[in-house]
């Protein structure tokens, strides 16, 4: 008899690596109670606006308390059409082309899923969002990652993409503008990117959850692009314009027959998202727009101040076109992203994120989220520069 | 819009050197800007949001919301009355309003006596006042976009989160 649980557990989990976020997350933990100000995090400061918690609370009072159909409410799934109409110009039938998600989290595991026979390749460029290649390997797929590069401010190059490019290559995940690096592409590189997807016949999953955060010009989707709206599963969600982390929603839209085979496995593992949250969405797409508007200007000028703060003190940081994450480059100081990250946090009691937690070519930069006060980031901005100063010092 | 103006419009608590990190500028050149919004009579002026429930300021004030009826002015309408009551230190602020009566004057003093006697021996008395109708703020729950004694504080979220 083998009773070391050890067995047990399927051969593809064992193998998953432990994220390297983990790491970091405790070691912060570690220093509770002292003043640490974190730009460690991945979501929005602000508290979900009133009048969507409030409709929340109104939905528990009417008795809201049931499952919804597995697609989630057709008075949401009107709305999120309307929206992505609106927003990424991009027309999706509520009835059979939309379906609800516990977070854009689900919403991409039940692509993956839905798309995945054991082995089938699927592409995405890295650094890129913690979950994308656990995911892949989660549904037995072989992620091929594509480099991004800080000379192209980490914005994803269609020469990159058929350099990376195998025999096979089925799937092909986007995250414009990304996670960890704020990196998005120009028109010009996404028709790049469209077309190549074309040849190559991908499939495209793009998680588009930091689009209303999109600084300079104009977002665009690639779902918009001739040719590209059937052969592209849009993903988006409400943990970060509207600032809904906690609530777990989101939702896809894409071909009715693929949003079909998404429907399966997630009415036999989900069934359906939160009522609760379903409704607070409801209320985010009918009355919320002005706060994302409102929340984006805040975001806008932080990150104006954290990254001439950076390029200042001498780490080289390419201004984010959008998401609210700075990624600056912290070779100058002759320390690694981990050395860096470590002992800004022990010194001066700041939070950033190695990037190497991305994705080997987030290395030489860390991932700081520009979500917190303007208080709290001067106050972060000046230990990092005296950090810095303190860094070359002892090089020197 | 003047960017200082708007950071000031947006309420935040900004020492003039945070100011000028959120604005781009330098701290002179934020200066210069609160010198010309002073000097245009745009900016009149700080004053702190206080929560004077709490204990350590028990009792220092008593506030009371009027709603005044007047006799409007030929020529003058209502202006020339509105800021000769507004004039009194007692009032906080005075508005003209739409509706059932026309100024709304926020007034303020140490005791309920002193602004029950204002109320009835100053304002009431002014030559055009028509009646009065006093309401005594018992509770507050938000001043200025202040939030009073409300854990609103999105003190759970996470250091570290991917
Ligand atoms: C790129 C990206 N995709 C998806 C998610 C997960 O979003 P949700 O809260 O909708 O599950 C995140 C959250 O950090 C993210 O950064």
């Amino acid at each position: 008899m083998n009773n070391d649980p050890k067995h047990w557990v399927a051969r593809h989990v064992a193998a998953l690596p432990k994220s390297g976020i983990r790491d970091f997350f405790e070691l912060v933990a570690k220093m509770k109670g002292q003043d640490v100000i974190s730009l460690g995090v991945g979501e929005p400061d602000f508290v979900t606006p009133w009048h969507i918690r409030e409709s929340a609370i109104f939905a528990l009072e009417r008795g809201k308390t049931y499952y919804t159909s597995n697609l989630g409410l057709i008075e949401l799934r009107r709305e999120i059409s309307k929206y992505v109409a609106t927003h990424f110009n991009v027309e999706y039938r509520p009835d059979d082309q939309v379906i609800v998600t516990v977070g854009v989290s689900e919403a991409l595991d039940l692509a993956l899923r839905a798309l995945c026979n054991p082995g089938d390749k699927v592409m995405f460029h890295q650094p890129c969002y913690v979950s994308y290649h656990p995911s892949i390997a989660l549904t037995h797929g072989v992620g091929i990652a594509v480099p991004t590069y800080a000379k192209d401010n980490f914005a994803l190059t269609a020469e990159a993409l058929r350099a990376a490019w195998q025999p096979g290559a089925k799937v092909l995940m986007l995250n414009l503008p990304c996670n960890p690096t704020g990196g998005t592409c120009s028109r010009e590189q996404l028709d790049k990117i469209a077309a190549f997807c074309i040849e190559k016949d991908l499939i495209v999953l793009s998680d588009e959850i930091y689009s209303e955060l999109t600084f300079d010009g104009v977002h665009t989707s690639i779902a918009s692009l001739p040719g590209m709206v059937e052969r592209t599963i849009f993903l988006h969600g409400f943990s970060k314009a509207f600032a809904m982390t906690g609530w777990r929603i989101g939702y896809a839209c894409g071909p009715a027959l693929l949003i079909d085979a998404m429907m399966k496995v997630h009415q036999y593992t989900m069934l359906c998202a939160s009522i609760i949250a379903q409704e607070a969405a409801l209320e985010a797409l009918l009355r919320g727009w002005d706060d994302v508007l409102r929340m984006r200007e805040q975001y806008h000028r932080r990150r104006d101040l954290i990254v001439r703060r950076f390029n200042e003190v001498g780490l080289k940081c390419h201004s984010p076109r959008g998401s609210f994450y700075a990624f600056p480059d912290v070779t100058a100081t002759g320390l690694t992203e981990k050395e860096f990250a470590v002992g800004l946090l022990e010194k001066e009691k700041v939070a950033v994120v190695p990037g190497i937690a991305f994705g080997d070519n987030g290395a030489g930069h860390v991932r700081a989220c520009f979500a917190t006060s303007y208080e709290q980031l001067i106050v972060a901005c000046d230990r990092i520069e005296r950090f810095i100063g303190g860094a070359k010092g002892t090089k020197a | 819009m003047n960017p200082v103006l708007k950071l000031l419009i947006e309420g935040g608590s900004l020492t003039t050197g945070q100011l000028a990190q959120v604005a781009g500028m330098t701290e002179p050149e934020v200066n210069q800007h609160l010198e010309q919004l002073k000097k245009e009579k745009i900016f009149l002026g700080w004053r702190p949001v206080l929560d004077l429930s709490h204990e350590a300021a028990a009792g220092a004030v008593v506030r009371a919301v009027i709603e005044v009826k007047i006799t409007p002015e030929r020529g003058g309408g209502f202006n020339r009355l509105a800021s000769r009551l507004a004039r009194f230190d007692e009032v906080e602020s005075c508005y003209l309003m739409s509706g059932g009566y026309d100024l709304l004057v926020f007034v303020k003093g140490p005791s309920l006596q002193k602004v029950a006697s204002f109320v009835s021996e100053k304002l009431s008395t002014i030559e055009g006042v028509l009646s009065t109708s006093t309401h005594f703020m018992l509770r507050c729950y938000k001043d200025q976009g202040f939030l009073l004694d409300q854990g609103d504080a999105n003190t759970s979220r996470l250091n570290v989160a991917p």
